[in-house]
């Protein structure tokens, strides 16, 4: 696993002050189990940075050590221009944090619960303004138990919010969320990117990342295998496209699909079998779809699926690790 | 009252008492349970009359010669029925005549049967012309405070001090755990000595609550006798409760789960609800462990309380008892800060 390209992505523009976020050599292991292993990353002000990467990658072990929460084994870790070390109490002060799979007390009300957390900061938004923030109005007075699951992700939004914080940590934000509820969180996110805020946030759904990140970084088994914007990363793929195909054939070749000639085809850059089905790197989708239907039909085979799609996060992935991202 | 509050510590605490006062079933446990006890027991230990105890005899000769004893309810039946009355309960005592002279049956481990034997025989020896050698007066004494009702109150308000103290910092503080609410709140700038006050203070709030509810209603229903200090009475039950709720703290410090903080909370309770003296007098039990017995928090509190209103004790002649409750207060409260898992 190499990382994709260090040194040719240059620090975005807008983040012309020193990082918000710098992590380097970062490590961390729970007895035998290395959860990050030399984890380096900085993030700039101003940004929206995607942490990506199958369940058990190390993610959220790598925004807990971030939020002050987790002691790494061994690394630095600088927020802000401070350390855990010296300068915890500013940091909580000026950081937002939503966990994973809080639980709110069931028997406060959302006004009640956002006035609380309100009360640990010095400065921060009013109480209304977060709850308009994460669009509560109606559920103002509901106790948290009568929520539903994007309305208790967005309370847990807006109790990340109340303290206006200048970097905001995000960890799984839509996980267990409904489509529908996805995308009215989505749209949260946006509204705090336009605010100028820096955001953190892990997800290991690739629409997620493509759609709300500036800048994504591949994490896989404790270490940053690839990062970039989505398109550079898209675009390390080498093709911009992706045919999936699966065959039945004639008793005499057995199905067995000859790699070798489709690959002499111009325009695939690469082939991968994954449980029968095949997926080829395409560049001129055009040109390359008829020959595969010609060298598939000469090697005696029918096909039982055949489809394709523009090259994605999740092809990124797949091409890095030859694992699928939901594999685990 | 607005900068009031914007305090951390203010909020953490009405917080506290809203999540109690929201849960129906902590009302029960801490209000209605110990009044509902106190009432059963009061009901079942109330003074009466000197029983009347009724017994058997096999003849009417022998049942005439009983039927003058007010303490007594004589009826006549043979033998097997009277063995029958007697394996179920019906009667205490079966007069059995034989031509040798009279047969006691009875429960020689049953206190009220030794008593029916010692007034049977004294009629029937009476009867037969027996006649008493000394001349004796009794003078009855019923007095409040040497009740059983008495006795008991200020075990039932230390028991509901302990649990409520216990189950109250205990349990919620796990749930906090479980839900990954504690850490969530770590992740905030709350400071971690107000989230463990705010236990503290609503506690207290709570406490003077539950007081006045139990005692208020022992006072009125039961006439129970408040011989000491009042606002020594006071100082006892907060530390009682204080003590238990470090101890509620400790055994909260690390467990990860509410099956764990149950099974805790019920070996730590357990020997309590049994040594301390809750029902009856701690000091029946054996004097190789009353030592143990009596270094109890709750055997302690309960000595405290009954010296303060029964015997009408003051402070300082119960500093051995005040020792003990800030001993426990003092080292439980002190580990579980070392021990607490904020996450």
């Amino acid at each position: 696993m190499t990382d994709l390209q260090t040194g040719v992505i240059p620090t975005p523009e807008r983040g012309s002050r020193s990082p918000s976020l710098k992590l380097s050599g970062l490590r961390k292991a729970f007895g035998d189990v290395v959860a990050v292993d030399g984890l380096d990353l900085e993030v700039a002000s101003g940004e929206c940075f995607g942490l990506l990467g199958p369940n058990g990658a190390g993610k959220t072990t790598t925004i807990e050590i971030c939020e002050g929460l987790t002691e790494p084994d061994a690394g630095q870790v600088q927020l802000l221009g401070l350390d855990w070390n010296t300068g915890a109490r500013a940091l909580r002060q000026r950081i937002g944090v939503q966990l994973q799979e809080t639980q709110f007390p069931d028997k406060l009300t959302v006004e009640e619960t956002l006035r609380l957390f309100r009360s640990f900061y010095r400065q921060g938004i009013s109480v209304d303004e977060s709850i308009r923030t994460a669009q509560l109005e109606e559920k103002r007075g509901a106790r948290v138990g009568t929520l539903s699951g994007g309305q208790k992700q967005r309370l847990a939004m807006a109790c990340a919010l109340v303290g206006d914080p200048e970097l905001l940590f995000l960890d799984e934000p839509t996980t267990g969320l409904d489509p529908q509820a996805r995308r009215h969180l989505w749209d949260l996110v946006d509204q705090l990117k336009l605010a100028g805020r820096t955001i953190i946030l892990t997800t290991h759904y690739m629409e997620e990342a493509e759609r709300l990140c500036d800048r994504v970084a591949i994490i896989d088994h404790g270490r940053v295998i690839a990062r970039g914007t989505v398109q550079q990363l898209i675009a390390s793929v080498g093709a911009e496209h992706v045919v999936e195909f699966a065959v039945t054939g004639e008793e005499r070749s057995h199905g067995v699909v000859n790699a070798a000639a489709l690959l002499a085809i111009p325009g695939i850059q690469s082939h991968r079998v994954d449980a029968g089905l095949h997926q080829l790197s395409v560049s001129e989708l055009h040109v390359a779809v008829p020959r595969i239907f010609a060298a598939l039909s000469a090697q005696g085979l029918h096909l039982s699926e055949f489809r394709t799609h523009s090259a994605s996060l999740e092809d990124v992935f797949v091409g890095l690790t030859g694992r699928n991202l939901r594999d685990e | 009252m607005n900068r009031l509050e914007q305090s951390s510590l203010y909020q953490l605490t009405i917080v506290r008492f809203r999540l109690i006062l929201r849960e129906p079933e902590a009302i029960f446990w801490i209000f209605i349970f110990p009044i509902l006890l106190a009432v059963g027991l009061g009901i079942a230990f109330r003074n009466r009359p000197a029983d009347v105890l009724r017994v058997g005899a096999t003849t009417g000769q022998l049942a005439r010669a009983l039927a003058e004893d007010k303490g007594l309810s004589a009826s006549t039946m043979d033998e097997v029925r009277g063995a029958k009355a007697l394996a179920t309960g019906n009667i205490l005592l079966l007069a059995i005549e034989s031509p040798a002279g009279v047969t006691y049956k009875f429960d020689d481990t049953n206190p009220d049967a030794r008593t029916a034997r010692m007034l049977v025989d004294r009629d029937l020896q009476a009867a037969a012309g027996q006649r008493d050698a000394v001349h004796v007066q009794n003078q009855l004494v019923h007095e409040t405070g040497s009740r059983y009702i008495d006795f008991v109150i200020p075990g039932l308000l230390g028991m509901n001090l302990m649990g409520s103290a216990m189950w109250g910092l205990g349990f919620s503080i796990v749930e906090a755990r479980q839900k990954k609410l504690l850490k969530r709140l770590v992740a905030s700038p709350m400071p971690r000595w107000q989230y463990l006050m705010s236990f503290i203070l609503s506690r207290l709030a709570m406490l003077v609550l539950e007081v006045l509810a139990f005692l208020g209603f022992a006072r009125l229903v039961f006439g129970v006798p408040f011989r000491g200090p009042l606002w020594q009475l006071g100082f006892l039950c907060v530390l009682t409760s204080l003590a238990f709720s470090a101890l509620g703290l400790l055994v909260a410090s690390r467990a990860k789960n509410m099956e764990v903080v149950s099974g805790l909370m019920n070996l730590v309770m357990l020997p309590m609800w049994i040594l301390s003296g809750i029902f009856f007098s701690a000091s029946r039990f054996p004097i190789v462990i009353q030592p143990l017995v009596r270094a109890l928090p709750l055997t302690a509190a309960i000595d405290a309380m009954r010296g303060n209103m029964l015997q009408g004790m003051s402070l300082g002649q119960l500093g051995i008892p005040v020792a003990i409750l800030t001993a426990w207060l003092v080292a439980a409260f002190g580990v579980s800060l070392r021990i607490f898992r904020w996450r």
